[in-house]
């Protein structure tokens, strides 16, 4: 394993000394590993408070910011958060209006939430879950654990929380983030493993001609493991996942997302096939977003979200957003 | 059995955790994302010191800190489910401090209940629900038919590792391993395999008490 870590011990911890040296506008507790706006709860605002693993970044701490979240809380290399954390944060951006949680679909995740938001509704804090659940790629039943959420958390926290800005209620924040969620779908590639500093070792092997289809953003292998195939092959397979569960027409948002080891030049090249594919469906790529967002840490690969706009949701992603990762208009 | 016996059961399964710590993470690499061993046993090392500090007079109150500091520390999936686990076991004891073989089963079955209520997990979905359950059962069934203490700790122990062997078969219905769908045949669920490291700790500090 070659990393520019310390320590696989402190790995989280040394990096969030550096996001608190990089960015003035954030404070980071380090200790408790939660990160917060600077700037403190507004009052009357709903607070907007996600978590996760690391091993993510930018999501969710380079999202924290005007515009989007309040609060993010990082949890071990791609464990989640526990619920001590997240009551911190929740307490830490409650401007009296209650607080949103946006979760991703894991298990670890969901679970350790649902704790926190007990906690803070003893300590009389109103708090809203809103769970992403947006990968085709795990096929959904009432009996499974259901789909994984990925790229559609970045669609999330940026419309929920410029709707928040607003100044809008918890109970309209919360809709918003459904519906973002509910309009959104993603599917994901590797054509690498990634390797957990703890672990030192590649989380699953690949041969060099062989890619993994359909995986989420943990390592974890996919459904199917094919031949390597061309950018326009792979795009297409991915897209036509995604048709087959979502109506690819109209205005669209869509994110052509870097798993943290690919090229920003590769990543074009699948845009430029996203925006083929999508425009022989009949339908437009009104916003778009290229680049790494939402990774898993130095897997080569790439994941595709797209969003079914309307005017509102439009207009909430054009308003002015302002943090490390993601800033226009401001 | 006294708070001593339940504290050398925790202490023991730290121990088993540590040892296997690299086994149960190549299980997860397998069908999960690779963290397993990684999490348990950060959450075991800070259950010891906890348990030294606040020096819990009953069983009951040594469970529900160790169950306390395991939702505290571990995170991921695990973390509430054992933690849920240990404090659920620990309420089920009360304040008794002398507990005997039924109170223990009891406690085990309060603890399975616990774990099923948060994870919606039912057997044969390939979790540690499929370690657990089986023991438990067998455990509470070998002291109804009068089995010595010996015998029905060893039922215990033997239930859940063929509970475990048996989610080799199995294809996943919840938690990581569900999101691979078929390809999660032919792989031991990593839950099911620490439930076994657990439950054997129990075993072997029940077994020790004079």
């Amino acid at each position: 394993m070659k990393k520019l870590i310390n320590s696989p011990d402190s790995v989280v911890t040394d990096a969030l000394a550096g996001v608190a040296a990089a960015h003035p506008s954030l404070a980071v507790d380090i200790e408790n590993k939660v990160i917060t706006r600077a700037s403190g709860p507004r009052a009357g605002k709903v607070g907007l408070v996600s978590g996760g693993g690391s091993g993510h970044e930018p999501l969710h701490g380079g999202f924290v910011g005007y515009g989007m979240l309040d609060a993010a809380c990082p949890g071990e290399v791609f464990t989640s958060p526990v619920p001590d954390q997240m009551l911190a944060a929740t307490k830490a951006v409650n401007g009296g209006a209650g607080v949103l949680h946006i979760v991703k679909n894991y298990t670890g995740d969901v679970l350790n939430f649902q704790m926190a938001a007990e906690l803070a509704d003893d300590d009389g804090i109103e708090v809203v879950a809103v769970v992403t659940n947006d990968d085709v790629a795990v096929q959904d039943s009432l009996y499974t654990a259901g789909r994984r959420g990925v790229g559609a958390t970045v669609f999330v926290e940026k419309i929920a929380g410029a709707l928040a800005e607003e100044e809008a209620g918890l109970d309209k924040v919360a809709a918003v983030a459904r519906e973002v969620n509910e309009r959104s779908r993603s599917f994901g590639v590797a054509l690498t493993s990634c390797t957990i500093p703890a672990v030192g070792k590649p989380t699953f092997d690949l041969a060099e001609s062989e890619i993994e289809m359909g995986i989420g953003i943990h390592g974890e292998p996919g459904r199917t493991r094919v031949p390597l195939g061309t950018a326009h092959e792979i795009t297409t397979a991915a897209l036509d996942a995604i048709a087959a569960d979502l109506p690819l027409s109209g205005d669209l948002l869509v994110m052509v997302n870097g798993m943290g080891g690919t090229p920003l030049l590769e990543l074009y090249v699948v845009f430029n096939e996203v925006r083929n594919y999508l425009e022989g469906q009949g339908a437009r790529i009104a916003r778009n977003l290229v680049g790494n967002y939402i990774t898993s840490l130095d897997m080569q690969g790439f994941s595709v979200t797209v969003c079914r706009l309307t005017d509102t949701l439009a207009r909430l992603w054009d308003a002015p957003v302002d943090t490390p990762a993601l800033r226009w208009g401001r | 059995m006294e708070a001593e016996v339940f504290r050398a059961w925790v202490a023991a399964a730290a121990r088993a955790v540590e040892e296997q710590r690299d086994h149960l993470t190549q299980l997860d690499a397998a069908i999960g994302d690779a963290d397993h061993g990684i999490n348990l046993a950060r959450g075991f090392t800070a259950v010891l010191p906890a348990l030294e500090s606040a020096a819990p007079a009953t069983p009951g109150a040594v469970l529900t800190l160790t169950g306390s500091t395991l939702i505290s520390k571990v995170g991921g999936a695990s973390g509430p489910l054992y933690g849920v686990a240990f404090r659920r076991a620990g309420k089920a004891l009360g304040d008794a401090a002398d507990v005997d073989l039924p109170a223990l089963a009891a406690a085990l079955e309060a603890a399975l209940a616990g774990v099923q209520q948060l994870g919606a997990a039912r057997e044969g979905d390939k979790t540690m629900v499929d370690a657990l359950a089986p023991a438990t059962g067998a455990f509470s069934k070998a002291i109804a038919e009068g089995a010595s203490d010996a015998d029905a700790l060893t039922a215990l122990v033997e239930a859940a590792q063929a509970g475990a062997a048996a989610t080799i078969a199995m294809q996943a219905l919840k938690g990581r391993a569900s999101y691979l769908g078929p390809r999660s045949v032919g792989h031991e669920d990593p839950g099911a395999a620490s439930t076994v490291l657990i439950l054997g700790a129990l075993r072997d500090a029940a077994l020790a008490c004079p």
